[in-house]
């Protein structure tokens, strides 16, 4: 067939188009396909060792420093105003700390948050910062066990050898121009990575991982209607959140529910009651842990005064806050599941406040 | 031997423009000017016009431009009027119906009474443009089967954005106006009221909208194929039944021991494309209505398979002693 140059012209326009679509939007294969549910109800999880092996370079975890036996006195009672890890005899208590600077300020070392003068003061309030956090990680690896498993969390688990760990969040609640004509906009409708670049509501953290949280089970309990219960546009902040769930964990929605009946948990997979109970830790570390320390950061709203000059707090005034992919970050164990707490002993048990 | 076809024309019949059937003497005059288009006469018919406006359809494309213009505006002050951000994220942007707390009230501007104002705009646009569809068939002297069928869509149009959530009581269980807005409060809908797959009515829906794309295109499979015997010449065939008829009968008999007549096969398929909305209409009105749960419905009547516990012995962690909330 020949073609005239206006057929020439409208082909080429179709094939160019055609390609820079597939190029753009389609994933390169090989995609592997793993069933995780009864045959016929299309509960599988899709995979890609092209991109699988790019993410297990990203989630190494670090290694573990030579242990040391628990002898010598305790450092309570040896230094001043120790307030955690106390209990710790001299040499782990150093061993500790020399992780957590590896862990948290490699490039910044001690002096990230002591005054080199005066270990024991309080005055660089990243000390204070990093107290808390330490009440923290023990209360995770201690209390949120149906989440963390045996498997535990450290300080690298979201630092990842930077002070503010890469994947947070704050408060985005806000239009782009307030008293706009689309104020309205019910906080969606803007491709953001937090809800997989769809539409849905872009922000939510805010309602579900916090304090006082809004309720996630949207979906009808009765075959006849109940006035009571939320309509669609509710279902679309718990499928903005499902979707941040799943990409944060790189996994499909079929990795926890049998998708033809969301709500079932007769249905789901065990890693459903997982997750359930990480939802449920995440508000606990954001409302007891994270939002407490807020005057810190407001203090210090770019970091200490020896820098880098990073933010601490989010455009609207609120703390860099945690969700899935602070710890999970694309993949659906962290690190791979790498136990290490278990290599440091003052990680595994309660610290007072 | 040279020979006009269709879509792929090397040749391109140009006769003498053609203006139509007389015009009754009460309609307004049709706009003057007919050409020809050899581009669009390689998808179809070359002669581009008359183009009858009159008031209906010119009271239409005012009232579409008016609506169409307050979601552009919206969209674009989402994106802080910035022209560019607004084509980059026009499949994003999206004007929002009211929140739920605004029921069937009309609530601010900016909090869904634009949606409102668009909607009812749009809606009184697509009923003038059905009205003229209604007036040009009569006027033509056809039967009224395109109007028939462009109502069966509006009254799905209808169910999503103003029956049902006028029978739910709340403009916010409306269909926001956007790209990949509208599709995610589809597979919102869907997840809320238990999995529209097992909506019986859902479940016809998809049978005649896949049934309609089979039936298209088997019919033009067969009409092309007989196009060496005249087949296209369907009127004629259907009253006069000649070879490339009975060849295209013979074929389908073979095939599957049955087959449509020349004129039977256009019905099959204009009700298969009415149906499609007609009846996935009736299963969104019945959605938040009637059936809360469509899993739960079917499960009751059933409809829906029981599979073996994979995993057994999970439970709600809600009900376990002791749980948060």
């Amino acid at each position: 067939m020949k073609l005239n140059i206006m057929q020439t012209v409208v082909l080429a326009g179709v094939v160019l188009a055609g390609a820079a679509i597939a190029v753009t939007t389609l994933e390169r294969p090989p995609v592997q396909v793993t069933q995780n549910g009864y045959r016929g109800v299309g509960m599988q999880q899709l995979s890609n060792p092209r991109l699988a092996e790019a993410m297990a370079a990203r989630n190494q975890a670090p290694q573990s420093i030579v242990s040391v036996p628990d002898v010598g006195p305790k450092a309570g009672q040896l230094y001043k105003n120790v307030q955690v890890l106390g209990d710790l005899g001299v040499a782990q208590f150093a061993r500790t700390m020399a992780a957590i600077t590896a862990w948290v300020s490699p490039e910044q070392g001690c002096n990230y948050c002591h005054n080199p003068n005066n270990m024991a003061s309080d005055e660089v309030y990243t000390k204070v910062v990093a107290r808390r956090m330490f009440q923290m990680t023990a209360a995770l690896n201690t209390q949120w066990q149906d989440h963390v498993q045996q498997t535990g969390v450290t300080c690298y688990t979201c630092h990842r050898g930077q002070p503010v760990p890469a994947y947070n969040w704050s408060e985005d609640t806000k239009p782009p121009r307030l008293a706009g004509l689309s104020a309205g906009q019910a906080g969606q409708n803007m491709p953001r990575a937090s809800v997989g670049s769809t539409s849905l509501p872009y922000d939510p953290f805010t309602p579900f991982l916090e304090d006082r949280p809004a309720n996630i089970r949207v979906q009808g309990t009765a075959i006849h209607p109940n006035p009571k219960v939320p309509g669609t546009k509710e279902t679309e902040w718990t499928y903005g959140l499902m979707m941040h769930m799943s990409t944060s964990l790189g996994v499909n929605c079929t990795f926890c529910h049998n998708s033809r009946n969301w709500s079932s948990w007769e249905e789901s997979t065990p890693q459903r009651m997982t997750a359930w109970y990480g939802i449920r830790m995440v508000r606990d570390i954001n409302a007891n842990y994270i939002t407490p320390l807020t005057p810190q950061w407001q203090a210090h709203p770019n970091g200490p005064e020896g820098g880098p000059v990073q933010a601490r707090l989010g455009h609207e005034g609120d703390a860099l806050k945690v969700n899935c992919t602070t710890c999970h970050q694309g993949v659906n164990k962290p690190l791979y599941g790498a136990a290490m707490a278990k290599d440091y002993p003052a990680l595994l048990i309660p610290q007072s406040r | 031997m040279a020979e006009y076809q269709n879509i792929f024309t090397r040749i391109q019949v140009t006769g003498p423009a053609y203006p139509g059937v007389p015009l009754h003497p009460t309609d307004s005059a049709r706009q003057p000017g007919i050409g020809h288009s050899h581009l669009l006469g390689m998808l179809g018919d070359a002669q581009i016009g008359p183009v009858y406006l009159g008031i209906t359809g010119l009271l239409s494309l005012l009232l579409g431009a008016v609506a169409v213009s307050i979601m552009g505006l919206v969209m674009l002050d989402s994106v802080n009027w910035n022209l560019w951000q607004f084509i980059r994220l026009l499949p994003w942007l999206a004007l929002e119906p009211p929140p739920a707390a605004y029921g069937l009230r009309f609530p601010p501007l900016n909090q869904g009474g634009w949606w409102l104002i668009a909607g009812f705009s749009l809606t009184l646009s697509i009923l003038l443009w059905w009205v003229r569809t209604w007036r040009r068939a009569v006027q033509t002297g056809m039967g009224t089967h395109v109007a028939w069928a462009f109502a069966a869509a509006i009254w799905l149009y209808l169910v999503v954005g103003f029956l049902r959530p006028l029978a739910m009581g709340s403009w916010s269980e409306a269909v926001p106006f956007g790209i990949f807005p509208h599709l995610d409060w589809t597979a919102s809908l869907s997840i809320r009221y238990g999995n529209l797959f097992y909506n019986p009515f859902h479940a016809l829906s998809i049978v005649f909208l896949y049934g309609s794309t089979l039936l298209f295109a088997m019919h033009g499979a067969t009409i092309l194929a007989l196009g060496r015997f005249g087949g296209e010449r369907e009127i004629e065939l259907a009253l006069d039944r000649g070879t490339a008829a009975e060849r295209g009968g013979l074929f389908w008999r073979w095939c599957m021991g049955f087959n449509a007549s020349f004129e039977s096969i256009h019905r099959w398929a204009w009700w298969f494309a009415v149906l499609c909305p007609l009846t996935g209409g009736i299963g969104i009105m019945l959605t938040g209505t009637v059936v809360d749960n469509w899993y739960l419905w079917a499960v009751e009547h059933r409809f829906a398979p029981a599979y073996p516990v994979v995993y057994p012995g999970l439970v709600d962690p809600a009900t376990l002693p002791g749980a948060k909330p």
